[in-house]
């Protein structure tokens, strides 16, 4: 693969200026669905593309856009720039370096959908990269690509940022909306789905960052063009962020499919010290953990052959973790953090998360039985299937499978 | 007109603007960032102020500045320092670092130096794994990332910091 898709501030210096976007082929593709496309061709050829989105839930875009009623008005579409698991920077990147590339695929759906206004939630410690975005808006409204009757056309555009102020749970869609409304950022019951009672009760689209980013160049060169990355399910490029035990840490735009083992040892140069590679997150705090062996590291990193491995690819947020690890003590710290994060509004997450972290908590101080090994894997099967929203479920990810794959890390820090 | 409008009227009019009138209760977290940013956290008679400018009850405003990390209801250091020693960064030495880090300043976490500088606090994932061990700077109304951190470079942070603070008595 030659060039980069995503990436390409990596290629091109200063692309976060808009003056070198635009001498770049930036907004040929915004142009072309404005004045050349009517907003249903915009839909189709996201949804040929095959293109699904990037902040781990894997649904593909074009589907999410066509769910929304054309009967009730106005539409909203919300950029997901919450960015907040354990292992993923890759949004990131993407806000400060090639920002214009990001709202160029917001406003691309936006016209899909026929959105008038587009917001753009930011984690609030992206603080400094919201005031950037702002800076970005504004250059966009001088310079006449976003505003009123946009190229002659009667389609109007607005786009505003929202700065969050520190909490996992708004990168959950309904609880992002619940924070714009400005309420306190606990997840929606649902049904109704935000495509049809979302942002203000009114239909909208949510994506994230990444998935915006893929847009314009799927309109500008066609889905036929995006299909030529990837496999046949999962169709395109995909920022790896890798972290943990590894001699490069850092984001890595490759076609989905690569395997692990290209991924840790060509491109992220191996684990420091020539270690092994012991266990693989490969979708941050929220993995399920992936036993380091041949058939894990020769696994092709796409929606359906990690899923196989009874592991979703999720963010593609891979942490490696190396045989010095001990995985009692890694999962006390997915724990922690559940804990930490959870919203408090269900029972089974609220009390779930503070006890599996209590007990956890023992057993590496070395103050735990063997009981509580199978007391904190109760906890974390009791748990599943029974919260409001996916961090309750995402909590007994890594405490399940590494009960079940680790489980003598655990017994070795019982007192007997 | 109020203390906060007064104080900042060009950007509260920005703020709202953002919204659909109907729904200005939107403006409540940008509302708390800028009531903070000049003590660095948000005072009684701020919430009620922002209550006051959006129409609800400062029971609503005072249950979301308490719901978010990054708002602050009581006083603390004039700089926060928040250290992420979640998994990917303490595969990286974060733990450490945060220990080095309270020595450096004698505080333990959640404490604040004597001379109301420094509150040394433990935070969870801030996007920057990659670049561990990290913290970000809370303080004088802004967030700055400082990454692929040493004590050596901490120290330096803190003794910039600490001119700083005796020639701005208070933030801008």
């Amino acid at each position: 693969m030659s060039g980069y898709v995503l990436l390409r501030h990596r290629d091109i210096p200063d692309l976060h200026k808009l003056d070198v976007y635009l001498a770049n082929g930036g907004f040929a593709a915004f142009k072309k669905a404005v004045t050349a496309m009517k907003p249903e061709e915009v839909l189709k050829e996201v949804m040929d593309s095959g293109l699904r989105g990037r902040g781990g839930a894997g649904f593909p875009t074009g589907v999410k856009w066509s769910f929304l009623p054309n009967k009730i008005w106005p539409h909203y579409v919300v950029a997901n720039a919450d960015e907040s698991e354990p292992g993923t920077f890759k949004d990131r990147e993407l806000l400060e370096s090639n920002p214009f590339q990001f709202l160029e695929g917001l406003m691309l759906s936006c016209y899909a959908v026929q959105a008038n206004v587009g917001y753009v939630y930011l984690r609030g410690e992206f603080w400094r990269i919201a005031g950037q975005i702002d800076g970005c808006i504004a250059d966009l409204e001088a310079a006449g690509l976003l505003g009123e009757k946009l190229y002659g056309s009667d389609y109007s555009l607005r786009l505003y940022t929202h700065l969050g102020a520190g909490a996992y749970i708004c990168g959950e869609e309904t609880a992002l909306l619940e924070s714009i409304e400005g309420n306190l950022g606990q997840p929606r019951l649902r049904p109704p789905f935000p495509a049809t009672a979302g942002l203000y009760g009114k239909p909208t689209v949510i994506n994230n960052v990444e998935t915006l980013a893929n847009v314009p160049p799927i309109i500008e060169r066609g889905a036929a063009w995006y299909r030529t990355f990837g496999t046949e399910k999962s169709p395109g490029v995909k920022i790896f962020s890798l972290s943990g035990n590894i001699n490069k840490p850092g984001n890595y735009e490759l076609p989905l499919g690569t395997t692990f083992r290209e991924l840790i040892y060509t491109h992220g140069g191996g684990i420091p010290g020539g270690r092994g590679v012991k266990a693989i997150m490969a979708a941050g705090a929220s993995s399920t953990l992936i036993l380091a062996n041949d058939q894990s590291l020769d696994t092709p990193m796409d929606y359906e052959s990690t899923q196989q491995l009874g592991a979703p690819l999720g963010s593609a947020s891979v942490i490696v973790i190396d045989d010095s690890v001990n995985i009692a003590w890694l999962v006390r710290k997915t724990v922690n953090f559940f804990k930490h994060e959870s919203c408090g509004k269900c029972t089974p997450c609220r009390e779930g998360t503070f006890w599996m972290d209590n007990i956890a908590r023992r057993l590496i101080s070395g103050q735990g039985s063997l009981k509580d090994i199978d007391l904190l894997y109760n906890v974390a099967s009791q748990m599943q299937g029974k919260c409001l929203c996916a961090l309750g479920e995402f909590s007994t990810m890594a405490v399940a499978s590494g009960i079940e794959k680790f489980r003598k890390d655990f017994e070795a820090l019982v007192k007997t | 007109m109020n203390e906060l409008q007064k104080q900042y009227p060009d950007e509260i009019r920005q703020i709202l603007a953002k919204y659909p009138p109907e729904y200005k209760r939107s403006a409540v977290m940008p509302l708390l960032h800028l009531a903070q940013r000049q003590n660095g956290h948000v005072s009684p008679s701020a919430i009620d102020e922002i209550a006051e400018i959006l129409d609800v009850s400062p029971t609503d405003v005072v249950s979301v500045a308490g719901f978010y990390t990054l708002f602050h209801l009581e006083e603390g250091g004039r700089y926060r320092i928040q250290i992420c020693t979640d998994l990917p960064c303490a595969l990286r030495g974060a733990e450490h670092f945060l220990k080095a880090v309270c020595e450096e300043l004698g505080v333990a976490v959640g404490e604040t130096t004597p001379d109301g500088l420094f509150t040394v606090e433990e935070v969870k994932c801030l996007a920057a794994c990659h670049r561990a061990p990290m913290f970000q700077l809370q303080g004088d109304g802004e967030i700055a990332y400082h990454e692929d951190q040493t004590i050596e470079k901490f120290r330096a942070l803190v003794n910039d910091l600490r001119r700083h603070a005796q020639t701005h008595k208070e933030a801008a």
